[in-house]
């Protein structure tokens, strides 16, 4: 069970790392964003099972019984808001992209700093 | 894509079952798995669903714009209520054991209320959000 | 059983996540993405939480997947690598080291999992986190709240006003992307290119009162001291 558990966290950080190196080696914008939702998500799959009980069921109380076992309601709660909520950064950050689209002609962040930076060309 | 029978045919069959679905998933939630925020976002499907297919002339007139702006502020205010509502009744903010004579009563009232708040809200968010994007660089909507 | 789920599942997203590095096409990174939300929702559901299944499966491979699409209408669906991309302006652009953003990646991900021989086994009852708060909300919910979903009772009640900010949050971001998305670019008066004001009437009607805006549904400007017709920015009208 210890290394069940290890491959599980190392899982986590594995995702976490993709979506790092996404964010931080590629230029493009939309790109950027998808590694962004992958590390973010990578944190949802960690909160979750910290809260997962071996044996448990799910938090929905069974009338009359008093030995089932509820996976922790707590990750549940932070983390359903939170999607919904990374939804709508999400959608925040898509907006910026389409503007920075139609400002700059491009989404590739090299580019568009060249362009900030006034490189002659 | 409002050439494709199928299509078509098949949409206007799904579209209210899904709003179906959304309302269930609300009022559900106190016994199964469900709520506010994945009723608000299946019922935003719905119409995500029929303007991919309909178009988004035809949504705009079965679901005008400033409906879903409403819907999105009408949502926070409906839960920020129920909060003032239970201060008025003398308890703290979104204690809710003050909405009806018994405790118990008055969690169900508030968490049936504070819930369609967060239902309306995002449904109303997420159709904004898509209509916003949808209708980005064209003139003729 | 669900020890045999979870490893494939977890396999499976890793492959995905890899798949999604690996693609330039941004269509295709997209959809991936997609899979991987109904992944992720299917591990949820392995791991008992049944209510953020539901909610991921809806909203990542649902709406966020339809937002790219929509944002991949305007910018294309071509991701450039700086090698094939050969513009005059990334010509000019000195190109970063490729093995560094590796390199940082390894050393972070090494100390990580060097920090995981500290964490508490996996799904062991004893774990700290389940002895804080959470049996409380599991033995006295029942009779506190009286509904059988302790989420529900934690989200909407325990925990009303933290879901009071999470909802005002997503307000907020719906506002802001109105405000991103409905100014458009046009020709001013004198035919020079500029950003202009919302485009899309009736921006601000429900939000203010009626005789705050004008005709065409842009909220009036305030009256100026100073004389008009200096050519303001965006004030034709």
């Amino acid at each position: 069970m210890r290394i069940l558990g290890l491959y599980n966290y190392w899982i986590f950080i594995f995702l976490m790392m993709v979506g790092f190196y996404i964010l931080i080696s590629r230029r493009n914008l939309v790109k950027k964003i998808l590694g962004l939702n992958i590390f973010q998500t990578s944190v949802f799959i960690f909160y979750i099972s910290m809260g997962k009980i071996t044996g448990g069921t799910p938090p929905i109380l069974v009338e009359g019984s008093e030995e089932v076992i509820y996976s922790n309601p707590l990750p549940h709660v932070l983390i359903l808001t939170a999607i919904v909520v990374g939804v709508s950064t999400t959608a925040v950050a898509l907006a910026l992209v389409v503007r920075i689209k139609e400002a700059y002609g491009t989404i590739e962040g090299d580019e568009i700093s060249a362009m900030d930076n006034q490189i002659p060309f | 894509m409002s050439d494709q029978i199928i299509l078509r045919v098949a949409t206007k069959i799904i579209v209210p079952t899904i709003l179906l679905f959304a309302l269930y998933v609300q009022f559900h939630g106190d016994f199964g798995p469900g709520g506010g925020f994945q009723a608000g976002v299946i019922a935003a499907a719905a119409f995500v669903l029929y303007a991919l297919v309909f178009g988004l002339r035809r949504t705009h007139r079965v679901l005008p714009t400033w409906v879903v702006r409403t819907c999105a502020s009408a949502g926070v205010l409906l839960y920020g209520g129920v909060g003032l509502a239970t201060m008025i009744g003398g308890a703290e903010f979104l204690n809710y054991n003050v909405l009806a004579h018994d405790p118990e009563h008055g969690q169900h009232y508030g968490i049936l209320l504070v819930e369609l708040g967060v239902m309306i809200t995002v449904f109303g968010v997420m159709v904004t959000i898509f209509y916003f994007f949808a209708a980005r660089g064209r003139e003729d909507l | 059983m669900s020890v045999l789920v979870d490893f494939a599942l977890l396999a499976f997203l890793a492959t995905t996540a890899i798949a999604v590095v690996r693609t330039t096409n941004l269509f295709a990174a997209v959809m991936l993405a997609g899979i991987y939300s109904l992944l992720t929702a299917g591990l949820f559901t392995v791991m008992d939480a049944v209510d953020v299944a539901f909610t991921e499966a809806a909203v990542g491979a649902g709406i966020s997947t339809v937002l790219m699409l929509a944002t991949l209408s305007f910018i294309g669906s071509k991701e450039e690598s700086p090698q094939v991309r050969i513009t005059e302006i990334s010509a000019k652009v000195p190109d970063r080291r490729p093995l560094f953003p590796l390199f940082a990646v390894l050393v972070t991900g090494a100390i990580l999992i060097w920090g995981t021989g500290d964490m508490p086994p996996f799904g062991d009852p004893a774990d700290p986190i389940h002895h804080h708060v959470a049996p409380r909300y599991l033995e006295e919910s029942g009779h506190e709240i009286g509904i059988p979903n302790v989420v529900t009772s934690v989200l909407a009640s325990y925990r009303g006003f933290d879901t009071f900010g999470e909802t005002t949050v997503v307000f907020t971001a719906a506002v802001g992307v109105m405000i991103l998305l409905s100014a458009i670019r046009r020709k001013d008066r004198y035919g020079e290119e500029r950003w202009g004001e919302e485009d899309v009437p009736n921006l601000f009607r429900g939000f203010v009162p009626n005789f705050w805006l004008g005709d065409d549904g842009r909220m009036r400007a305030p009256p100026s001291p100073q004389e008009p017709g200096e050519g303001g920015e965006g004030k034709a009208s």
